[in-house]
């Protein structure tokens, strides 16, 4: 027994002194969604970002990255967020996919004098009044997602719109987004739950409802029992369909096949982006995992390399004072081209029409068609005082 | 008029493939006294099983077979190495117990086929719409879903009223320890039993599949309703658990589908959608909570 206690003291100090020698590294806590039928997400996230640290390094500091899975449940979320918090110490967040876990998880962790930096959710009520000097939003705010697409069936020329979205924070600012630039009529707005998998009932009031199309949220994998029953519905041929691309992703498209082609999106980002960060980021997660990125891995990426590109202006040090200086410059390569943020640290960025056809290849990708919305911000903005 | 039929079509759909996870999960409960949350990986085996032999053989027949048989001998392995040693064990145990292998058999299944949900197409004879009355068109696929569900509720009814092991099966569910001191092979009872309900969850799966999504975790969004429908219906009826599935997937699909219009006509504002959004996802739970009030056995007891 005593010879134990002495042996793990020993082997303590020895880590102890390890780590003092080397240059300790920085930790990031990744709080995600990894089960569950949205656990793909999640795992774009993590696979992403992990690419661009290949090394280890973030900006050629050492980083250590700790995963933890939210299963989709905000209280989850606050719990690991404390964990982090409390027990490893660490200074640095990010990787929360859906808003309902952020709303939970986030005003602890920028209240505790960490950062946190979001690959994804983007809720409206952090966006504005709200809005924080610790909280950093790579992706984009949560209306503007949609905002885009209720454009993009303004341009289309539809004037009656049915829509539906789950009843979640994202969920309600989706359809607030898509009103806020849809210029036509609505036929109908349903909102369905958010581990909803039959939406027969829904079909039928679409049905009913006759639209020129159909705006609808279902993100992660809801998106994709949405489009095969729409299909198996007799809808697809008769209805046209205008999402974001947060409906339909490749790893929803994959699945979907047939069933989504032909269907208009909008995008902030696609594989086809002509620049050469997007050319490395797509042929790289590719030879690594073996699949085609969604956007929440490009968007993870992005956040990877924002933290990097702070990580080595302010050398390593991780107080939140100079660590948001340098995140603010947003001093990296983007995926989606230049990029900068508004008064409230969400990006302003361009948004494309995209539209589901046949690539080079025979298989149904999605293609980018054109610019909908340029340097585009949000409508919190202008309420947030920082 | 023709919404109500369509919408009571999707209630009844909803309602065979509950029946057909409610009713292993009653007999395994009624019979067995386990509770299994695993029931659900059942149904999730099913689908996978299926989903990977349509993708690799392309024949409709092989890959029902193969779901069945994917759902049946995990069912089998289960009740050998895991369950037979909580049969004498409190509910808590197996609660733990089973809720460990939803957790192992999400986690290998992610491992084994990944995190990207399965693509599955609708069997080319069942592509299409039907017309029923004019001017609703419904998907036949849903209708062959119904189908398969009322044969199996048929099945299941000759099963446990004329035969000898339907005799054991009621007798099991009510006199469990006299049917023992009778001196009949439970062992053998159970595992039957359990092999069913594995193989109706697998068959449930298989149906699944085309329609929602083939995903790890699919078996936990649908097996909560099941437990509605078992308590409901009454633990250990099957008769309870077909009556409850149906109550259950009309009543859910109802709420859904009308109280979000019926809510505008009381309020106004986008307030009516969220509160009837949020109202018709209670629903069901407010009908088993009033079922228990008025009759705490369920609405159709197996000892009735």
């Amino acid at each position: 027994m005593k010879f134990r206690n002495i042996l793990t003291g020993l082997l303590a100090s020895v880590a102890v002194i390890g780590t003092a020698c080397a240059q300790t590294p920085v930790k990031i806590g990744m709080i995600t969604t990894l089960s569950g039928p949205g656990g793909y997400t999640g795992a774009d996230v993590r696979d992403a970002f992990k690419l661009a640290m290949p090394d280890g390094k973030l900006g050629g500091v050492p980083v250590e990255l700790l995963v933890e899975d939210d299963a989709l449940k905000p209280g989850q979320g606050k719990q690991i967020a404390e964990k982090f918090l409390k027990t490893d110490g660490v200074k640095i967040f990010t990787g929360i996919v859906f808003s309902n876990v952020a709303g939970a998880t986030v005003p602890d962790v920028v209240d505790s004098d960490a950062l946190y930096i979001s690959p994804n959710a983007g809720p409206s009520n952090f966006a504005g009044k709200e809005c924080h000097k610790n909280y950093f939003v790579v992706s984009w705010q949560n209306d503007s997602l949609h905002e885009s697409a209720g454009q993009l069936a303004t341009n289309l020329g539809y004037k009656k719109v049915f829509l539906l979205a789950p009843n979640y924070p994202a969920g309600k600012d989706a359809l607030t987004g898509f009103k806020r630039f849809f210029k036509g009529e609505l036929a109908g707005e349903v909102y369905t739950r958010l581990d909803q998998t039959d939406f027969a009932a829904e079909m039928a009031q679409i049905r009913a409802a006759n639209p020129d199309a159909v705006f609808q949220f279902q993100p992660g994998g809801l998106g994709i029992a949405f489009l095969r029953q729409y299909q198996q519905a007799g809808l697809q041929s008769k209805i046209p369909m205008v999402v974001s691309v947060a409906s339909l992703d490749a790893t929803t498209l994959g699945a979907v096949g047939e069933a989504a082609a032909d269907t208009n999106l909008s995008t902030h980002w696609n594989t086809d982006f002509d620049n050469p960060q997007n050319k490395k980021f797509v042929a790289d997660f590719q030879k690594a995992y073996n699949r085609i990125p969604t956007f929440y891995a490009a968007q993870a990426y992005d956040t990877a390399n924002a933290i990097g590109a702070a990580l080595k202006a302010t050398g390593g040090k991780t107080d939140a004072t100079s660590m948001r200086e340098a995140l603010r410059k947003a001093d990296f390569q983007s995926v989606r081209g230049p990029f900068k943020y508004g008064p409230n640290q969400h990006p302003v960025q361009d948004w494309f029409a995209a539209k589901i056809e046949k690539g080079a290849d025979g298989k149904l990708a999605i293609v980018t068609k054109g610019k909908i919305l340029q340097n585009h911000s949000d409508a919190y903005a202008a309420q947030c005082k920082l | 008029m023709i919404l109500v039929i369509e919408q009571l079509l999707n209630g009844v759909q909803l309602g065979v493939m509950l029946f057909m996870l409610a009713a292993g999960l009653t007999l395994v409960f009624g019979v067995m006294g386990v509770i299994n949350l695993a029931h659900g990986s059942f149904y999730m085996f099913g689908a996978y099983g299926a989903a990977i032999a349509a993708t690799h053989t392309g024949s409709t027949i092989l890959s029902v077979l193969a779901g069945l048989a994917a759902a049946a001998i995990v069912g089998m392995i289960v009740e050998f190495l895991v369950l037979r040693r909580l049969y004498e064990r409190d509910h808590l145990d197996q609660v733990l117990a089973t809720f460990a292998l939803i957790l192992f058999f999400n986690q290998a299944t992610s491992l084994l086929f990944g995190r990207q949900p399965l693509f599955t197409k609708v069997p080319p004879m069942f592509t299409g719409s039907v017309t029923i009355v004019p001017g609703l068109e419904y998907p036949l696929f849903r209708l062959v879903v119904i189908g398969v569900g009322l044969a199996v509720a048929a099945g299941l009814y000759v099963l446990i009223n004329k035969t000898r092991i339907g005799m054991l099966l009621r007798a099991g569910a009510t006199h469990r320890q006299m049917v023992r001191a009778l001196g009949v092979d439970v062992r053998m009872l159970f595992t039957i039993v359990f092999g069913l309900g594995a193989l109706l969850a697998g068959l449930a799966g298989i149906m699944a599949g085309p329609i929602y999504t083939v995903q790890v975790g699919m078996g936990e969004q649908i097996l909560i309703m099941a437990f509605v429908v078992v308590v409901i219906g009454g633990i250990g009826s099957v008769r309870g658990a077909l009556f409850g599935a149906l109550i259950i997937g009309v009543v859910d699909t109802m709420l859904r589908a009308f109280l979000p219009a019926f809510m505008r006509m009381a309020m106004t504002g986008p307030e009516a959608d969220a509160l009837a959004a949020g109202l018709s996802s209670m629903g069901v739970y407010l009908l088993m909570a009033i079922v228990l009030l008025v009759r705490p056995k369920g609405l159709f007891p197996a000892d009735a």
